[in-house]
């Protein structure tokens, strides 16, 4: 039979790396598109229309969530920590890591969903009180990106627990990092997104 | 290695299939193949609900103060004491076209070949996410629910054109329809994450999961064209999801993205709109291209003409998709410098589509041609997309298009592509595969009969519509008869409808062969054809798993009539024609 000329030939690769990092790269090509569109309408409508955007620090806090940017980027980095401690079979690391991840990013949301009742509820807007998704432009913008990227998070979270819970199992080690590898790109990805937001949302 | 494991795995699967319960084997499977069928069954069913909605257009626009015989079986909603209402002839033409783009052609072109063809033309087991591809199929089901139920809801279905421009498609007061046009934003919605989960799949599975010696440039056609259209619907369908969205809000939670009273921009929505829209005309037509390159080339016992030309024109046209949707805006008031650059970006595409279509020429050029059913259709596809591409040449200049737009040459145009190009492409692909698929054949000379009369009613039915358009026969209009520049052309349109019925009759006896052939078909052999390409060296149908050991593969796609073969006039990409067959090849 014709193989024995060739037994052993490995499956043809386009890229030398594993299938779920590909597959995940590729996800998040399109998850760059989707923010690519509310990023790009958002520029649009605030430079291209003539109506109203609050002065930064008006309406928005640019304090607390700075606070807030600061935690999903310490989260970021005990993601990579994470990922370290797997490479290096270091368990207790695997499972601390993983943990403060995932209460990182659930910190977050619970920031964000403090920030949003304290808008809806408080925030001085156009001589009214509250400032909703009903606000304008403004408030259009604002809640649609904010909440996309929360809802990414939220995501993010819920596998997040998922692979603490793995973690607490053992299920990761050296030889089982593709998983934390590829959750991570997700992680910094969402994390990535909320810096691009917090710039042109908060504070230009 | 690798291949080991591969190869041990395959092993697993091929047990795995006697254990699986019926629910896991034909229902929530992850096999790519049981789901490609699922999107065949769903997709032919959506193509009869689209087209059964043209004929009700096609009886108002020829008879428009004659009551609509049967009309009775209507709510009152949509067809009050016979007469069809201008509110439901707006959901019609609307209904009509998300659904054949949406549902129908846009899933079968790669929710049935892109799943059934890509594992098996590059030699692997499965996908390389088979769980995701699942959950790509069953997102899509409460998608095709919603758009069928929006047809009963208060206010009925969407009524703003398949483009939803707004504000028409943002405030419900304009069309009278509030819930309808929401169940069909949460649908698209939907269906761009099916289409995603789709697109990741394959796009996956084509870089890291080819057979050994299964390079890029031995990839059949048929599989450049679906990764290509992968990445297309990749990079697309999040845009319109995040558009569909703000729409969404602004229909439901009182936003105003693209109403003008709130500060928003309607203009807005259709660049976002058209920069989905654009790249979608090429993932309805690119793989209808591989599949033609390849029925052709296996229908002239010839390799394909200028196989690497094929493969960068496809790119080609690719990326110059991405850059020219503005050439469907001239009349939004654009600046006409930026019309110009859009014109001539558009005219480029031209380029790689002639490029595209001498080839199918050249490769048909002096071949042992075998005029089966699928190169009938796969002929057929390549003279209805000349016409179709030629007409857009015309309207991609901002003067020609200024006069026709919005009129009936637009119509023609679309469909001299979309079921001329396609469609037609389709159909080849149905009948070609049909055997590898089911395990038999479809009945030839039904098939034969299914072209010719498809052939002629198709263009009966839409030739006619440029001249009408010319004339200026507005696009969506309700009745035209009232106009003193239409009334010349109330015959043309008689006989259109009249074409048009027939073109339908026929989508019966081509349904009638299909199922027929399911049960009662001749059996097929593993490759009836005489082909090339990988599927045809497995059984038909192919087991769960495809195969019991992988394939090797050792030169490219197309090598018909190849000089160092005496016995036959194929070789199979994992065939060396220095060495005798493989056992279980033919």
């Amino acid at each position: 039979m014709a193989h024995a000329a060739t037994a052993g030939r490995a499956p043809e690769r386009g890229l030398d790396v594993y299938t779920q990092k590909v597959g995940m790269w590729v996800f998040l090509c399109s998850e760059v598109m989707f923010f690519a569109g509310l990023i790009g309408s958002y520029v649009v409508l605030r430079f291209g229309a003539a109506d109203v955007w609050a002065e930064p620090g008006d309406v928005l806090a640019i304090g607390i969530t700075a606070v807030n940017t600061f935690i999903l980027i310490c989260s970021s980095v005990t993601m990579v920590k994470a990922f370290a401690a797997a490479e290096a079979d270091d368990q207790k690391g695997i499972r601390n890591y993983l943990l403060a991840t995932t209460l990182l990013g659930a910190l977050f949301l619970g920031i964000q969903v403090y920030e949003y009742t304290e808008l809806v509820l408080h925030a001085e807007w156009q001589g009214s009180h509250g400032f909703t998704p009903q606000a304008g432009l403004y408030g259009a913008t604002f809640y649609t990106m904010t909440g996309f990227h929360g809802f990414h998070v939220l995501l993010g979270v819920v596998c997040l627990a998922w692979a603490t819970k793995r973690a607490y199992a053992g299920h990761w080690g050296k030889d089982n990092t593709h998983g934390i590898e590829v959750l991570g790109l997700y992680w910094h990805f969402v994390d990535l997104v909320w810096i691009i937001l917090f710039t042109i949302v908060y504070l230009i | 290695m690798a291949t080991i494991v591969a190869e041990a795995t395959g092993q697993a699967i091929l047990q795995e299939e006697h254990e699986q319960s019926f629910l896991r084997k034909y229902i929530f499977s992850t096999d790519h193949k049981v789901i490609a069928i699922q999107f065949l069954f769903t997709t032919l069913f959506f193509l009869a609900v689209g087209g059964f909605l043209a004929m009700m257009m096609r009886y108002q626009i020829a008879w428009p103060d004659q009551p609509i015989p049967g009309g009775g079986i209507f709510p009152e909603s949509m067809v009050a004491s016979g007469y069809i209402l201008p509110e439901f002839y707006n959901s019609l033409v609307t209904m009509h076209g998300s659904i054949m783009v949406f549902l129908a052609i846009m899933p079968m072109l790669v929710g049935v070949y892109a799943n059934y063809l890509i594992p098996l033309q590059l030699g692997t087991h499965d996908m390389a996410f088979p769980r995701l591809n699942m959950y790509s199929f069953w997102v899509m089901v409460p998608a095709g629910i919603l758009t069928l139920a929006s047809f009963f809801v208060v206010g009925g279905a969407a009524g703003a054109g398949w483009t939803l421009y707004a504000p028409l498609s943002a405030r419900p007061d304009l069309t009278g329809v509030a819930l309808g046009q929401q169940m069909w934003l949460v649908a698209i919605v939907l269906i761009g994450l099916s289409s995603i989960f789709g697109s990741l799949n394959y796009i996956t599975t084509v870089i890291n999961m080819r057979a050994p010696g299964m390079t890029w440039f031995r990839m059949p056609l048929t599989i450049w064209a679906l990764f290509i259209t992968a990445i297309l619907g990749l990079l697309a369908m999040p845009v319109l999801s995040a558009a569909g969205i703000m729409l969404l809000f602004d229909q439901t939670i009182g936003t105003s993205f693209f109403l003008p009273e709130g500060g928003g921009q309607p203009l807005l929505w259709q660049h976002l709109f058209w920069f989905f829209g654009h790249p979608e005309v090429y993932i309805l037509i690119l793989p209808a291209m591989g599949f033609t390159s390849e029925i052709l080339s296996v229908g002239s016992r010839k390799p394909v003409f200028g196989y690497k030309a094929m493969v960068w024109a496809i790119i080609g046209i690719a990326f110059l998709g991405f850059i020219v949707w503005g050439h469907h805006m001239f009349q939004s008031g654009m600046n006409p410098t930026l019309g110009l650059t859009f014109t001539v970006s558009t005219l480029f595409i031209a380029v790689p589509s002639a490029i595209k279509t001498f080839n199918w020429m050249g490769t048909m050029w002096r071949g042992n041609l075998h005029f089966h059913t699928p190169m009938l259709f796969a002929i057929g596809f390549v003279a209805m997309f000349a016409i179709g591409g030629l007409s857009g040449i015309f309207m991609a200049s901002t003067p020609v298009d200024i006069y026709i737009h919005d009129t009936y040459f637009i119509v023609a145009h679309i469909h001299y592509v979309l079921f001329g190009g396609s469609l037609f492409a389709l159909f080849a692909a149905i009948y070609f595969w049909f055997p590898k698929m089911f395990g038999r054949m479809m009945n030839e000379k039904l098939g034969k009969i299914h072209f010719w009369t498809t052939m002629i009613f198709f263009n009966l039915v839409f030739f006619p519509m440029h001249g009408v358009g010319m004339v200026g026969m507005m696009r969506r209009i309700y009745d035209s008869t009232g106009y003193a520049h239409l009334q010349g052309i109330g015959g043309t349109n008689e006989l259109m409808t009249w074409s048009a019925f027939a073109l339908y009759a026929t989508g019966f006896l081509f349904a009638f062969n299909f199922f027929w052939s399911i049960f009662k078909g001749k059996k097929a052999e593993a490759n009836p054809w005489n082909a090339t390409t990988l599927e045809w060296q497995t059984p038909s149908p192919p087991k769960h798993g495809n195969w019991a050991e992988v394939p090797v593969v050792y030169h490219g796609p197309h090598e018909y009539s190849h000089p160092g073969v005496t016995d036959k006039d194929w070789l199979a990409q994992n065939e060396r024609p220095d060495l005798p067959s493989p056992a279980g090849g033919h």
